[in-house]
C-alpha cells in the first residue's frame, strides 16, 4: 500500500472504531460485551484464531497439545478481560466487533475469510500491517492484542519451561 | 519457617475493617479526619494522625491483601494490585504506567528502592515555585525519620547480575554508579517485590504505618470509590463515595458518606486530581490535573553469555545517575539507570514483535540482561507533563503528550544502554522499539538505534512513577496546594502524596513521599489537636 491509500485506510479505522459504536446492532453488541464477564464466543473465535500467529514457535507443536495451549490462552485473556474496568471493557470490546465485522475484517485487516478459516499468513500479514501502521490508533489495537495474549500464556505453568523460568522459589 | 500474615492476625485482633464490597446497606461515618487512598502519602498520614489521638478514617478503593494471599503469580497478581489490572495508559495509549491498587498502594508492588529527593530538585523547586521551606537542610530530618521507621538502609547483599552488569558496563565506561538503599526489613532476597512481598520484609505501608494505625483504632473502608467531595463556601462538608461490586472493578449499589472535620486527599497522582475534577473543585488558575509527569522509560535488553535469572534476587540495586549530572537540570532531558526485573509476563508483553522473533527471545529469557532509563521530566521548558481528565464515566486519564525533547532523550538514553551493555560483555543488545532488533556490536547498535523512529506506539515507554497534577508553589497562581499540602482553595483540604510534586523527582520517588508527608502530616496533626505531633518511630 502506498502511504496515501495507508492514511486512507487509517481514516476509515478511526470512522470505523468510532462508527461501530453508533451502529444499533453493534453498539448493542458493545454494551453486551461490556457487561459480560469476559469475551464473547465471536470475540473469542477471533483470539482462537489469532493466538497460534502471535504465539508462533512459542505453542506446543504437537497438534492436541497444542490446540489445548489456544484454549488456555483463549480462557486466559477472557479472565483479563473479564477483570478490566468497565472503559477499558468497552474498548477492548469494541476492538473485537469491529474485527468482527465482514467489511473491517476484509479492508482494514485485509483478512479475506471469517476469522476461523482464515490462513496462518493472512493473519501473520495483519498482525505485521497494523504493528506498522501510521495510524495510531491501529497500531495501539496491535498492541493491545499484543499484551493480551502473550500475556495470557507467560502467565501459564505451561510456558516456562520453553525459556528456562523455573516459577516462584518455595517458602519452605 | 511458617511466615504470619500480619493482616490476618491483626483482622482477628479486632481491626477496624469493612469491605464495601459486602455491605447490604448504605453506610455513613463520621470522623475527625479522613484519609482518601492508602499509599505512601496515606499510610503515612495515617499513622502520624493516629498517633496523635484523632480519629481517622482510611478510604481505598482497593482491596485488601496480606502476605498470604502473595503468591508470586503474575496472572493473579497483576490483576489483584496493579490499576487498571497493570494495563493503564495514557490517552494515545503511547505509555504504558504501572500504579498500584490495593490496601498499600504502590509500595505493596513497588522495588523497594528509596532515594532522598535530590537536593538539585528541590532546589529547582525553590526557585521555580517559591517553595523556600523545601531546602535539603529542613528536609533531611524528614527524610532520616521515615528512613528509621521503614528501615532503609544500604543493601548488604551483592547485587544479582542483572544489577551487576549496570555496575560492570558503567566502571568499564567511567560512568558513576552507586548502589540502591531498600526499605526491608529480614529481607529473603526472592525477587518478587512487583507481586507483593511473601515473606514481609518489605517494609510497604501495608505492613508498617497502617497496621500501626488500625492498632491504635483507626478505621479502613476497602473497595470504596471517592465520587466526590462535597463542599460549599470553601469548606468540605463530606465524601460521597460508592462501594465497589464483588469484582472490584464495577461500582455496587451502596452509597458512603463519610463526614470529618479535615479531609486529607492521597489517591496519587492521576487518583487525586479526578477527584477534585469530579468534584469540581474550584481551581482559577486551570492548575489541576496540570503538569502530571511519568519519568517515561525506555528499556534496552541483552543477551548475556552467562546465566543472568533477572528474576532472582532484589530486583533493584545499582544506580548511575552520571546521566543526570551531564547538562543543566533544565537543559537537554537527563535520565537515571536502573535495571528492571524480569519476570515472564511483563517481559513478554514489554518486548516487541510475535511469532517466530518473539518466541526466540523468550527461548533466551534466563540469559536476558534489562536496563532502563527514567528520563526526568517537568525541568525543561518544553517538558511540561501531562494532564489528567476524565472520561465520560468519570473514571481518570492521562493526556501525555511526548514531545521533541523527550524523544532526544529516549534516542540517548537507548544508545548509552546499548553501549554499557555490550561494554559489559553482552553477546547482542536490542533496544525495546517495535522497529528494534538484535545487534552484534555496539558499533552496529549504534547506527541502527540512530535510524530508529522515535514516536508512540512504535518506541515502547513505559512508566512506573506518577507524580504532579495537584502541584504545590508559594503561590496559588503556580499551584493547588501550598507547601504543606493544603489546598489554596478549600480550607479543610490537605493533599499528601506525589501529585503535589512540581515536577518529577528524578529519583524513584517513594522516599519522597514519605519524608514531605511525614512533615506534612505533623504540622497538620499539630493544627487539629493544638499540641504538637507525637514522632512515630
Amino acid at each position: 500500500m502506498k502511504r496515501r491509500e495507508l492514511l486512507r485506510a487509517g481514516a476509515v479505522a478511526s470512522a470505523g472504531f468510532a462508527l461501530a459504536g453508533r451502529i444499533p446492532a453493534v453498539a448493542a453488541r458493545v454494551a453486551e460485551s461490556a457487561a459480560a464477564p469476559g469475551l464473547s464466543t465471536a470475540d473469542r473465535a477471533i483470539v482462537a484464531a489469532i493466538a497460534p500467529v502471535m504465539l508462533a514457535g512459542a505453542l506446543p507443536a504437537e497438534a492436541q497439545r497444542r490446540q489445548a495451549a489456544v484454549q488456555q490462552v483463549v480462557a486466559g485473556v477472557s479472565q483479563l478481560v473479564a477483570g478490566l474496568p468497565p472503559h477499558l471493557r468497552k474498548e477492548v470490546g469494541e476492538l473485537f466487533v469491529l474485527l468482527d465485522l465482514a467489511p473491517a475484517r476484509r479492508f482494514l485487516a485485509g483478512v479475506s475469510q471469517p476469522w476461523p478459516e482464515a490462513s496462518p499468513e493472512e493473519i501473520n500479514a495483519f498482525l505485521e500491517r497494523w504493528r506498522d501502521h501510521p495510524v495510531p490508533l491501529l497500531r495501539s489495537a496491535y498492541l493491545a492484542l499484543h499484551d493480551m495474549i502473550i500475556g495470557a500464556w507467560y502467565a501459564l505453568p505451561e510456558s516456562w519451561p520453553a525459556i528456562g523460568y523455573p516459577g516462584a522459589p518455595k517458602l519452605r | 519457617m511458617t511466615i504470619r500474615d500480619p493482616i490476618r492476625d491483626g483482622l482477628a485482633r479486632g481491626w477496624k475493617v469493612t469491605h464495601a464490597s459486602t455491605l447490604t446497606d448504605d453506610l455513613a461515618i463520621e470522623c475527625d479526619v479522613a484519609i482518601v487512598g492508602t499509599g505512601a502519602g496515606g499510610g503515612v498520614t495515617a499513622e502520624i494522625l493516629a498517633t496523635a489521638g484523632l480519629d481517622v478514617v482510611m478510604i481505598e478503593e482497593g482491596g485488601l491483601h496480606g502476605s498470604d494471599d502473595f503468591k508470586m503469580r503474575e496472572g493473579g497478581a497483576y490483576p489483584a494490585l496493579y490499576q487498571e489490572s497493570g494495563s493503564r495508559k495514557t490517552l494515545d495509549k503511547g505509555i504504558n504506567i504501572l500504579q498500584g491498587r490495593s490496601v498499600g498502594g504502590s509500595t505493596t508492588v513497588n522495588w523497594t528502592s528509596s532515594f532522598r529527593t535530590p537536593p538539585e530538585t528541590l532546589a529547582f523547586w525553590q526557585s521555580r515555585f517559591g517553595l523556600a521551606e523545601l531546602g535539603e537542610a529542613q528536609m533531611a530530618p524528614w527524610f532520616e525519620h521515615m528512613e528509621r521507621r521503614l528501615g532503609i538502609a544500604p543493601w548488604p547483599v551483592p547485587p544479582n547480575e542483572n544489577n551487576a552488569v549496570l555496575a560492570r558496563g558503567a566502571d568499564k565506561l567511567g560512568l558513576s554508579h552507586a548502589l540502591i538503599r531498600r526499605n526491608v526489613r529480614g529481607c529473603w532476597n526472592l525477587g518478587y517485590c512487583g507481586m507483593g512481598c511473601p515473606t514481609n520484609a518489605k517494609q510497604s505501608m501495608l505492613v508498617t504505618t497502617i497496621p500501626a494505625a488500625l492498632d491504635r483504632g483507626a478505621r479502613l473502608l476497602t473497595r470504596t470509590r471517592v465520587d466526590a467531595l462535597r463542599w460549599r463556601a470553601g469548606r468540605i462538608e463530606a465524601i460521597d463515595a460508592r462501594a465497589m461490586a464483588a469484582n472490584g472493578v464495577d461500582p455496587g449499589p451502596q452509597r458512603i458518606t463519610v463526614r470529618a472535620r479535615h479531609y486529607v486527599l492521597a489517591a496519587g497522582a492521576i487518583g487525586s486530581p479526578a477527584v477534585l475534577l469530579r468534584s469540581r473543585a474550584p481551581d482559577p488558575h486551570r492548575n489541576l490535573g496540570a503538569r502530571t509527569f511519568l519519568h517515561p522509560v525506555l528499556i534496552s535488553a541483552a543477551l548475556m553469555p552467562e546465566p543472568v535469572n533477572g528474576f532472582q534476587g532484589a530486583p533493584q540495586t545499582v544506580y548511575s545517575d552520571h546521566f543526570l549530572h551531564t547538562a543543566p537540570i533544565d537543559g537537554p532531558l537527563g535520565y537515571k539507570l536502573e535495571a528492571p526485573p524480569l519476570h515472564p509476563v511483563l517481559f513478554g508483553m514489554t518486548v516487541q514483535g510475535f511469532g517466530k522473533t518473539h518466541a526466540e527471545l523468550m527461548r533466551q529469557f534466563t540469559h536476558t540482561q534489562a536496563l532502563l532509563a527514567l528520563v526526568r521530566d517537568g525541568f525543561h521548558p518544553e517538558s511540561d507533563g501531562g494532564r489528567v481528565g476524565l472520561r465520560n464515566d468519570g473514571s481518570p486519564v492521562l493526556a501525555y503528550p511526548l514531545r521533541p525533547v523527550f524523544w532526544d532523550a529516549a534516542k540517548r538514553a537507548l544508545l548509552t544502554m546499548a553501549e554499557i551493555q555490550f561494554a559489559a560483555g553482552a553477546k547482542q543488545v536490542v533496544p525495546v522499539h517495535e522497529q528494534g532488533v538484535l545487534h552484534s556490536s555496539w558499533a552496529e547498535a549504534r547506527e541502527a538505534i540512530r535510524r530508529l523512529a522515535f514516536e508512540p506506539l512504535v518506541a515502547r515507554v513505559v512508566s512506573a512513577h506518577v507524580m504532579g497534577g495537584c502541584g504545590m508553589a508559594a503561590t496559588p497562581e503556580q499551584g493547588v496546594v501550598d507547601a504543606t499540602g493544603r489546598h489554596w482553595q478549600l480550607e479543610n483540604l490537605s493533599v499528601h502524596d506525589g501529585s503535589v510534586f512540581p515536577t518529577s523527582i528524578g529519583a524513584n520517588p517513594q522516599l519522597s513521599i514519605y519524608g514531605l508527608t511525614a512533615r506534612n502530616a505533623s504540622r497538620l496533626a499539630a493544627a487539629l489537636t493544638g499540641r504538637s505531633a507525637v514522632p512515630i518511630s
